[in-house]
């Protein structure tokens, strides 16, 4: 079947055989066994189902897919690669506008994006794209020959970046390849932010992030892991130094806790603490690994939102015999990607809708026993369109549990902003940038990602880190 | 990688270490500390800066032989190498010259406290340092403390030397004796902290101690080293580690000590019976 060049107008004829082809599904682990494993639940499409996806897709000559993307991946030219068996060159398009493809193939909300507007969706089903992103990249990763991106000559000019998540990887590879010598400064002792801290090795495998950053060592991007800025060194010692401009992409990384009575108690955890020790500690590999971590038999997930769904199939994985997510309003209105409520839903998770935790209760040794909730009903739509949660008087009732999870949301994390002074910050503590280019209200600091939007995706903060890269060239070209 | 340069028993389970983190060395202030991981496997410790030399580039930590991180600690070497140090963390010791003021240090706290005792005399205080240890074999830094006080009263719990009792018993009775102080830093096993605050406390003498809670990150992350200070949580990586301690819930505290206690436990069995391969 050839497809290549044919526009969304055209005859009904092809347009039947077209559709008779179904969405290709994803292998994946079977959901028993599954949850005694903390390996990746999908295997990736063979190449056979990659051919035959990518064959899915009409070539629109006006792409709505890219308008959905939030860095424009060039979709239908890398999937035409892919239909034509050409999986490394389809990585190389897939890599000049999205340095982390084997992450977004994985992660980004496709369904709310490039697949949301792509047209083949309007009548029956879109194209894999996420999937098809996925298996070029993982392609071209396990084939060995990752293509080095061309370097410019140095330019000797220093730019410091601090954190190593999506926005500070994407920056330092832009500008390191534009010939900037570039150093990452990233607070923990491994670069990669959320993608290694908080989405665990079943949703996002260690190995493939590993990658990605050794791929930025190649391009002479230095990276200085234990180096928290704001204590280690300050951003004016940074300029002190010789850096001439400094990125902050330090994520939104501080936990919300609900304080609420009790919210101390042994095996009261927040998202962030549960996943560190899980994921970049590996305490679900304890003692051969040595940060242990609480394996609680009847686990309680505070929230609705990729966090809690994450935290839940780790504890189900951890060996939870009831694992429960606890959510104040509906499942339409629970802002998790719906592939992972749905991953969550086969793995066995209870969801307990339209419930909110009013108060903990511990034993005298101070573990958590039991959480007492109330019943929530929707209210009349507030300004906004949403549907606000409220109490039912009289409504509550105990549930028996033995380690809790607050997964309800996380805030800007003080540090960089209380030591660098002039440094504008609004109500929240997210620092301003002035527009997409990210400037602060300091020259030659740009800030992206979490610690500007809030809370976001692995791709916005991606994009972020682009446009800062492009801005920053600008500005040094004129110094 | 951070290079250790001396690996020293002070006492049967209490060594001191110094090795070399030399942008640390520079910026670190008395009362900050550093969170170190051995190896790829290992997990992250917070530990109190005891000492720096920014020429040489070094830091030394004081630390307590309790678990399979710190018994694998102690089985390094010079010349070995830490996989990972971070810092420095927390918030600096507020310094000022107060008049008068008392440093009590209790068993691994003692190294803790000594870094105090030498800016707090820099600063101009008279300093009265009460250290005391279970018994004379487990006393550290005598000589050094001795060196940088006004006045330095010793104690045995088995009153195998100096004092025999607690440490809050020499500071009651100075109290019961009318002694004029301006300001308490107490650092040491909870239960010695907290009676330090009873002791101090009817008599509105402004204490300070420092928290060793459980920590994994140490920026203000995770949540992990959170405690309740006037009724209030507190993160103590960051909002801490030091705090009024008339204020502090050490209940909350040795509670929340005591979280992987069995864990540990387990761990550090099979690690001496090395049945875990490291
Ligand atoms: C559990 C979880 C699941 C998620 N799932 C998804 C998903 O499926 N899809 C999706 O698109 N998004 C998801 N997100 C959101 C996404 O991960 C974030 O939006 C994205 O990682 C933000 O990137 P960033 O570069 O702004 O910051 P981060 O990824 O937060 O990285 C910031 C880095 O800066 C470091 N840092 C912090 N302070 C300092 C300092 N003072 N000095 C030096 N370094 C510092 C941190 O250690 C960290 O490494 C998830 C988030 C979480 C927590
Ligand atoms: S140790 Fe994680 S917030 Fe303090």
């Amino acid at each position: 079947m050839k497809n290549i060049g044919v526009d969304v107008m055209e005859t009904k004829e092809t347009k039947e055989k077209k559709e008779k082809v179904p969405r290709q599904k994803m292998p994946e682990q079977d959901p028993k066994k599954r949850i005694q494993n903390f390996e990746e639940v999908p295997f990736g499409y063979t190449e056979e189902t990659a051919i035959i996806e990518a064959k899915r897709c009409i070539q629109c000559k006006k792409p709505a897919c890219i308008a959905g993307c939030p860095v424009d991946v060039k979709i239908p030219e890398f999937i035409k690669e892919i239909a034509e068996g050409n999986f490394i060159e389809s990585a190389k398009v897939l890599k000049e506008t999205n340095s982390l493809p084997a992450v977004c193939g994985r992660v980004c909300p496709q369904e709310d994006q490039c697949e949301k507007t792509c047209i083949l969706g309007k009548k029956g089903e879109p194209v894999a794209i996420g999937r098809l992103e996925r298996f070029a990249a993982d392609y071209e990763r396990k084939s060995g020959k990752v293509s080095v991106p061309a370097v410019a000559k140095s330019n000797g000019k220093k730019v410091a970046i601090a954190g190593a998540g999506p926005s500070g990887l994407t920056i330092a590879g832009d500008l390191a390849k534009l010939g900037y010598d570039v150093t990452i400064f990233e607070a923990l002792h491994k670069s990669g932010g959320v993608l290694v801290y908080g989405i665990p090795e079943f949703r996002l495998p260690k190995a493939i992030v590993e990658a990605e950053v050794e791929g930025l060592r190649n391009l002479g991007v230095k990276i200085e892991t234990n180096y928290v800025i704001g204590r280690t060194k300050t951003i004016d010692e940074l300029f002190e130094e010789g850096f001439q401009a400094v990125f902050i992409g330090v994520g939104a990384g501080a936990p919300v806790f609900m304080n609420i009575p009790g919210e101390n108690l042994i095996g009261i955890y927040s998202a962030n603490e549960y996943l560190t020790r899980s994921n970049l500690m590996k305490a679900y590999r304890f003692p051969e690994y040595d940060t242990p971590i609480v394996r609680g038999k009847r686990v309680a997930v505070i929230g609705g939102g990729n966090v809690a769904m994450d935290s839940v199939r780790t504890a189900l994985r951890l060996g939870a015999e009831r694992a429960m997510i606890i959510y104040r309003r509906t499942e339409v209105e629970m802002p998790a990607r719906k592939e992972e409520v749905h991953h969550a839903q086969e793995e066995g998770v209870e969801f307990l809708m339209l419930t909110a935790p009013v108060e903990y209760i511990g034993n005298k040794d101070g573990w958590v026993t039991g959480m007492k909730c109330l019943k929530m009903e929707l209210g009349e739509p507030d300004a906004s369109g949403r549907r606000s949660p409220k109490p039912i008087k009289g409504s509550e009732y105990v549930i028996d549990v033995d380690t809790v999870v607050v997964a309800v949301g996380t805030v800007a994390n003080p540090i960089v902003p209380a030591t660098t002074k002039g440094l504008e910050v609004n109500k929240w503590g997210y620092i301003v940038a002035k527009d997409e280019s990210g400037l602060t209200s300091r020259e030659g600091i740009y800030a992206g990602g979490d610690i500007v939007t809030g809370a976001a995706t692995v791709i916005l903060a991606m994009g972020a880190g682009r446009k800062a890269a492009n801005a920053i060239h600008e500005y040094l070209s004129k110094k | 990688m951070n290079k250790i340069v001396e690996n020293k028993k002070l006492s049967e389970n209490v060594v001191k270490m110094v090795f070399e983190a030399p942008v640390i060395a520079q910026k670190r202030k008395a009362g900050q500390f550093i969170v170190l991981k051995i190896d790829e496997k290992g997990e992250r410790i917070p530990l109190t800066i005891v000492d720096s030399d920014a020429q040489k580039g070094t830091l030394t930590i004081i630390y307590q032989i309790v678990g399979k991180t710190t018994a694998k600690l102690s089985q390094m070497k010079a010349g070995d190498s830490l996989q990972d140090v971070q810092g420095p963390l927390g918030n600096p010791t507020e310094i000022e010259n107060f008049g008068r003021v008392v440093c009590v240090g209790g068993g691994v706290g003692v190294g803790v406290v000594y870094p105090l005792i030498v800016a707090l005399k820099k600063a101009g205080n008279e300093v009265i340092s009460i250290i005391g240890s279970r018994t004379k074999d487990l006393l550290i830094l005598e000589k050094e403390i001795g060196e940088n006080s006004d006045r330095l009263i010793v104690t045995t719990d088995d009153g195998s030397y100096g004092v025999h009792g607690f440490v809050s018993a020499v500071l009651q009775e100075m109290i019961d004796k009318g002694e004029k102080i301006d300001h308490v830093f107490a650092i040491g096993p909870v239960p010695m902290m907290r009676v330090i605050c009873d002791v101090t406390k009817p008599h509105g003498i402004k204490t300070v101690v420092s928290l060793n809670s459980i920590m994994v990150d140490a920026t203000g992350m995770c949540g992990a080293c959170r405690v309740s200070v006037g009724g209030k949580t507190k993160f103590t990586c960051v909002d801490g580690p030091e705090f009024d301690g008339h204020e502090v819930d050490f209940k909350l505290l040795s509670d929340r000590l005591k979280t992987y206690c069995e864990s540990e436990r387990e761990a550090y069995e099979k690690h001496r019976c090395g049945c875990d391969g490291n």
